[in-house]
């Protein structure tokens, strides 16, 4: 006999309940930032303020996930058309989401420029080291010995160049006055949220965040539950998970 | 709301570009997002210039992709933004221009043609024509006006923002390096005095209401998941355009009327045209213009008839026949013979029309 479960999953205000199942894979780790996102933009009440742009890539997959005025952009394209509408309807609390590849690559450009000037939005970086929905090639945070379509023997470094960092990148030139910078994990969503929080009010001020949250794609990893969590916590020796950049005064 | 500086008809002496900005200031244009590319670079000095006193906004971005991109945001934040382009400028511009196009966002970008391919020169041509009226991975549903001076140049881009934001396809004005660096006397309006209204700018993102309560999160994409959902939205995309065109196609002819041999140009090429038409007048040759406004979409019905009534057509261009192309396929059918003159990146001058038309009437066109 099947049995369902009575009791209705847990979503924050910020989710949009008819948007009906997951489009992500199973083990994806999109749905834990997307779902963990929300939940702070309800804690802090910024619903109305709110405004979600996503990539192209997996990202794209969150086009109705959020109970927020969104747009789908163009691939790498999300920060422009982001700061395009906090630099016009200032008081927007706009939030840039996009995987490595829109982050690092096609849209590095953007990344550079929006964190120099210390654009009014928060760029959301979900680094799952490779290119999710072309198929899992190399991007530049695939890490070195990394096997993916285009690297199928390993990342060779001495080939392909080192690891991008990105938190790293744009702690380094990002005012320091104005922003917060981050790297977090799907390991700890506790943490997610209260590096979301922080990241949040600072752009609801006025400022500049950037937090790029380490995550998984078993699908293209060809990894079972314990391979990546083995493969998270492999990435958590890479790339450091920390605060890079805290404006003063931020808690 | 920005502040409007023309309160009066004000005759002034300007470049192009100039005249371009106090037009979108005119028009009530809220943002520009710009960067800097020759021969369109004044349009962003003067706007910048004027900021203290039009308390409008604006943006450098740090590529034409960004410029493109974020005046798309600006517009989904319920401003009249705008930007302008030019070149290699527009050829990474239409990434942007593509998502407008699929999305129905009221783009508005003035591009002043320089030559091309390539980096070529940074003086002139009319080889974007193709590209600003068909550019990127679509149809082209797409509004092009192509200007020939300056007070063209003021009621086009007022104009365009209308146009865009009354039919929601992204509108170009398409001019060039000539006419964006020359100077020459214009009259500057307030649009209101000439009985235009500004079309309202409603946001797309940040609507009034609260989600949940007065209305649902708007969720904008332009993805689809199966080949036939994207062609019944093209479809209607298609019959939109197509009862569009109707409104807005425009043209001029010049003497055309009883015209032995029609000039076919557009833009400024076309402003060369008219003296052109005067002189061979003058020498007792009936020669007249047909020059159309917007050469996306173009004025089919008149200009077949135009073509119809000629005896010759010319089809001249400071390009290897883009425009041509497009108009022959509007022509398909007729049989009036033609001959070309096209100056790939290079000015066609009155002269240089007269010497060919006259050497056409000596020696018929048999194409």
């Amino acid at each position: 006999m099947i049995t369902t479960l009575d009791v209705k999953p847990d979503l924050a205000k910020a989710q949009n309940a008819a948007a009906g199942a997951s489009k992500f894979c199973p083990g994806c780790g999109h749905g834990m930032i997307l779902k963990t996102l929300a939940k702070t933009i309800d804690e802090l009440e910024l619903n109305e303020r709110a405004v979600f742009g996503c990539d192209i890539g997996c990202s794209l997959l969150s086009w109705n996930y959020m109970n927020l005025d969104t747009v789908q952009t163009h691939h790498g394209r999300t920060t422009p058309v982001i700061y395009g509408v906090t630099r016009a309807n200032p008081g927007t609390v706009g939030i840039a989401y996009m995987g490595d590849g829109g982050g690092l690559a096609i849209g590095a450009q953007h990344l550079v420029n929006a964190a120099t000037r210390s654009e009014n939005l928060l760029v959301i970086v979900a680094n799952n080291t490779n290119y999710g929905m072309t198929g899992g090639q190399m991007s530049p945070t695939t890490m070195p010995g990394q096997k993916t379509e285009t690297t199928p023997y390993g990342r060779d470094c001495e080939v392909t160049g080192r690891p991008a960092k990105a938190a790293e990148l744009v702690a380094s030139i990002a005012d320091p006055n104005k922003s917060y910078v981050a790297r977090a994990s799907v390991s700890n969503l506790r943490k997610l949220n209260s590096v979301f929080k922080k990241a949040l009010k600072n752009v609801a001020d006025g400022g500049y965040s950037f937090v790029e949250v380490l995550s998984v794609c078993p699908l293209n990893w060809r990894t079972n539950n314990e391979g990546t969590w083995e493969r998270l916590k492999t990435m958590e020796e890479c790339f450091e998970v920390k605060e890079f950049l805290v404006k003063e005064g931020l808690e | 709301m920005v502040k409007k500086l023309i309160t009066q008809d004000t005759r002034m002496f300007l470049t192009g570009n100039e005249v371009i900005a106090y037009a979108a200031n005119a028009a009530e244009a809220e943002f520009m997002y710009g960067y800097p590319i020759t021969p369109q670079n004044e349009i962003m000095h003067t706007w910048c210039k004027l900021l203290p006193k039009t308390e409008a906004g604006f943006l450098q971005t740090e590529d034409e992709i960004s410029a493109g991109f974020s005046t798309i945001g600006g517009i989904l934040a319920g401003k009249r933004a705008f930007t302008a382009t030019a070149g290699p400028g527009n050829v990474i511009m239409q990434d942007a221009q593509s998502m407008a196009e699929m999305m129905r966002i009221p783009f508005v970008c003035a591009v002043m043609q320089r030559g091309g391919p390539s980096t070529a020169t940074v003086i002139y041509a009319q080889q974007e024509t193709r590209l600003t009226c068909f550019g990127g991975n679509g149809e082209g549903f797409r509004i092009v006006y192509s200007t020939a001076g300056h007070q063209d140049l003021y009621d086009y881009m007022i104009k365009s923002f209308n146009t865009a934001w009354k039919y929601r396809f992204p509108t170009f004005m398409l001019a060039d390096g000539y006419q964006g660096k020359m100077r020459e006397p214009v009259t500057l309006y307030d649009p209101a005095s000439r009985g235009i209204t500004m079309e309202p700018t409603p946001a797309a993102l940040r609507a009034p209401g609260v989600i949940g309560v007065d209305r649902e999160a708007t969720h904008l994409r332009n993805t689809f998941n199966l080949e036939e959902e994207l062609m019944e939205q093209l479809d209607k995309y298609q019959i939109d355009y197509d009862k569009m065109s109707k409104e807005v196609e425009e043209y001029l002819e010049y003497k055309a009327e009883d015209a032995e041999v029609l000039i076919i140009a557009h833009g400024i090429v076309a402003r060369s045209a008219m003296t052109a038409v005067d002189e061979l007048r003058a020498k007792g040759i009936k020669a007249g213009l047909f020059r159309p406004i917007t050469i996306r979409p173009l004025p089919t019905e008149p200009m077949r008839k135009a073509v119809k009534r000629a005896k010759q057509v010319l089809f001249t261009e400071s390009a290897n026949g883009q425009l041509a192309q497009m108009c022959l396929e509007k022509l398909y059918g007729l049989t009036t013979p033609y001959q070309t003159l096209f100056k790939m990146g290079v000015g066609v001058t009155g002269d240089d029309i007269v010497a060919k038309v006259e050497t056409m009437v000596r020696e018929m066109a048999n194409v």
